[in-house]
């Protein structure tokens, strides 16, 4: 074993050009393996985020005449029970409205939340970029576009009217920007209370909204929720159902970035075979006169073995470097007008110990052709007196 | 004296479709410390007979016994095993491992047997590498040395793990004829001072003259074998 070990370390020192050159290979390989799969996985990270990073992914709605919920308590409770799959849970008193300024009327949406719990959902602190947060009654948020359009700065006092005929007077606290024009050109963010009674729905709310960790297991938690509820007046939505699309694209972006990683490995591993099989017949002699000296034929493949399996490591831990010089690169050149990458990288320190494996694993396999010549390999093929 | 290799009722054929005998009814025994040269044309048969010895082929037919152990149906781990403890390899190209120094290429039978050194096998590998005049190049790369300092070195190399039988193919063969010359004492030398067998193929009329019993084959077949 460890002569074997030996054997492969000097075979290797000995053809260092070919040895660098297969090293090259295979960290090529990693590097485009590795590049691309963060590449990828940044890119939907970055797209999930943007889609519903900011927004209700499991969501409670009733199905009664109405559509609003009374016991809006005992279901945040049993959301509450789903920790730490449910992350943030927030109610809301939603409700169509027209407000009305100087010289017009803008269709509205009040949506009455706990401003500190849909804060965490929605990040409108995050978002707020003048004045401060309703914190008392009757005081309310406008987003940027719908600022524009009216003309209502902070401070101002807006009359909006409801559905029912009746009106009443808010008082600007702030304006948010949540990076969605048409939710800026909409909501009014108010408190729940002020939404409650606006709106005439008394002590009840119109939709329960929650976050969960593991995004893409949203509808497995909306049917756990839906089933620990079970009550039929009620409607859990998830935003997978209602973004088949969406889910679809990023399905076939995964599958394609793993048809080109499968591709590169197995173009890596034909790669290593050729070379180490030419490798073989290069050191035939040396194999028929270690052969003839007594060396058994498990530990001459095995000279094989440990040449591909440090060949992969050197290649993976090179790979792995050049892949983070790739990334590096591509951040600090491929960026926006505003400076930021066009794609966040997402760095996934298992994803890159993953494709090091993957890459020592098939140097390894690659090994065995080679291994299994030298094995058969007969001394007096190679001993003959000429 | 006790026979050490015993060849009985050989036949040597090579090749599926057109067999071609090359050995026929081979019946021989070498002794104990005994100098053996074997001498023919080429394609006598005298380099297969030697790899038969050797273990490094197998006959079509007969019996082979190596210190009384038949070898013929041995495995191949055991033949290796065999090799590596009690037969040394000499043949007319040194067969060094170029990436290893010339003292690495003597040590290299022990190691396959034993990867660990102790001072015993380091120190008479010192002492083969003197015998051999290799002492100042030892630490060479095999491939940094003469022609005469690298069949030396093979030398040294089949006598490291003490075998009791050196087998040797034209081991001068690729030598001028003082080298040559000096070799042969050489081999002389060990056979007498550590009572080796040795079993050598030349075509060197004045050297086969030298050794204790000339056997030489003609078309496959034992053609004259003299005792000295």
């Amino acid at each position: 074993m460890r002569l074997a070990l030996k054997i492969a370390l000097r075979f290797l020192k000995s053809g260092r050009g070919q040895t660098i050159l297969i090293v090259l290979g295979i960290s090529i390989g990693v590097s485009v393996q590795l590049f691309i799969g963060s590449l990828i996985q940044g890119l939907q990270i970055n797209l999930i985020d943007t889609t519903i990073g900011s927004s209700s992914q499991v969501t409670i709605t009733s199905t009664t005449d109405d559509k609003l919920i009374d016991n809006w308590d005992r279901i945040v409770y049993e959301a509450k029970m789903f920790e730490p799959e449910v992350t943030n849970v927030s109610v809301s008193a939603d409700g169509p409205a027209t407000l009305d300024y100087e010289a017009d009327t803008a269709p509205v949406l009040i949506r009455g939340f706990d401003i500190e719990e849909s804060n965490k959902i929605y990040n409108i602190e995050e978002g707020l970029y003048e004045g401060r947060l309703p914190g008392r009654k009757d005081e309310v948020l406008i987003g940027r576009e719908l600022a524009l359009i009216t003309g209502v700065s902070s401070g101002d006092r807006i009359l909006v009217l409801n559905p029912g005929g009746g009106s009443a007077r808010f008082d600007v606290t702030g304006l948010y920007d949540l990076q969605v024009s048409s939710i800026n050109e909409s909501w009014i963010i108010t408190n729940l209370q002020t939404a409650q009674d606006f709106l005439g729905m008394g002590n009840k709310v119109s939709s329960v909204e929650m976050q969960v960790s593991e995004v893409f297991d949203a509808d497995v938690i909306g049917n756990r929720i839906g089933y620990a509820v079970s009550d039929p007046n009620l409607k859990v939505d998830n935003w997978k159902d209602q973004n088949q699309s969406l889910l679809s694209g990023l399905n076939g972006q995964s599958v394609s970035s793993y048809m080109i990683q499968i591709f590169v490995l197995v173009a890596v591993l034909l790669g290593i075979s050729s070379v180490l099989a030419i490798s073989v017949v290069q050191k035939s002699k040396q194999l028929g006169i270690l052969k003839a000296m007594g060396i058994k034929d498990k530990e001459a493949s095995l000279i094989f073995v440990f040449q591909g399996l440090m060949l992969g490591i050197l290649g993976a831990i090179m790979g792995i470097a050049f892949g983070f010089g790739l990334l590096y690169s591509f951040t600090k050149f491929a960026v926006n007008p505003d400076g930021t990458p066009v794609v966040p990288v997402y760095i996934n320190y298992g994803f890159i110990a993953l494709s090091g494996m993957f890459a020592i694993v098939s140097a390894m396999i690659a090994s065995l052709i080679p291994a299994r010549i030298s094995s058969r390999l007969n001394p007096i093929e190679v001993i003959k007196n000429g | 004296m006790a026979d050490i290799v015993r060849l009985e009722n050989i036949d040597k054929f090579y090749g599926d479709k057109i067999r071609t005998q090359v050995l026929f009814d081979i019946n021989l025994s070498f002794e104990e410390n005994s100098f053996n040269s074997i001498i023919g044309q080429s394609g006598s048969g005298k380099s297969t007979l030697l790899n038969l010895v050797g273990t490094l082929d197998k006959p079509t037919d007969g019996r082979i016994f190596i210190n009384d152990q038949r070898t013929d149906t041995m495995n191949g781990i055991q033949l290796a095993e065999l090799r590596n403890r009690t037969m040394g390899f000499i043949f007319q190209f040194h067969y060094l491992l170029p990436e290893f120094t010339a003292k690495e290429n003597v040590l290299m039978p022990s190691r396959i047997m034993n990867y660990k050194l102790t001072p015993e096998v380091d120190q008479w590998a010192d002492e083969l590498l003197e015998l051999t005049g290799l002492s100042k190049v030892k630490n060479n790369m095999a491939n940094e040395m003469s022609g005469g300092q690298q069949q030396r070195t093979a030398i040294a190399r089949a006598l490291v793990n003490k075998p009791s039988i050196i087998l040797a193919d034209e081991p001068t063969g690729n030598l001028d004829s003082d080298t040559s010359e000096t070799i042969y004492k050489l081999l002389r030398d060990i056979n007498k001072e550590y009572g080796t067998t040795f079993i050598i193929i030349t075509h060197d009329q004045r050297i086969a003259e030298k050794t204790d019993r000339i056997i030489e084959l003609k078309d496959g077949r034992v053609d004259m074998d003299v005792r000295r």
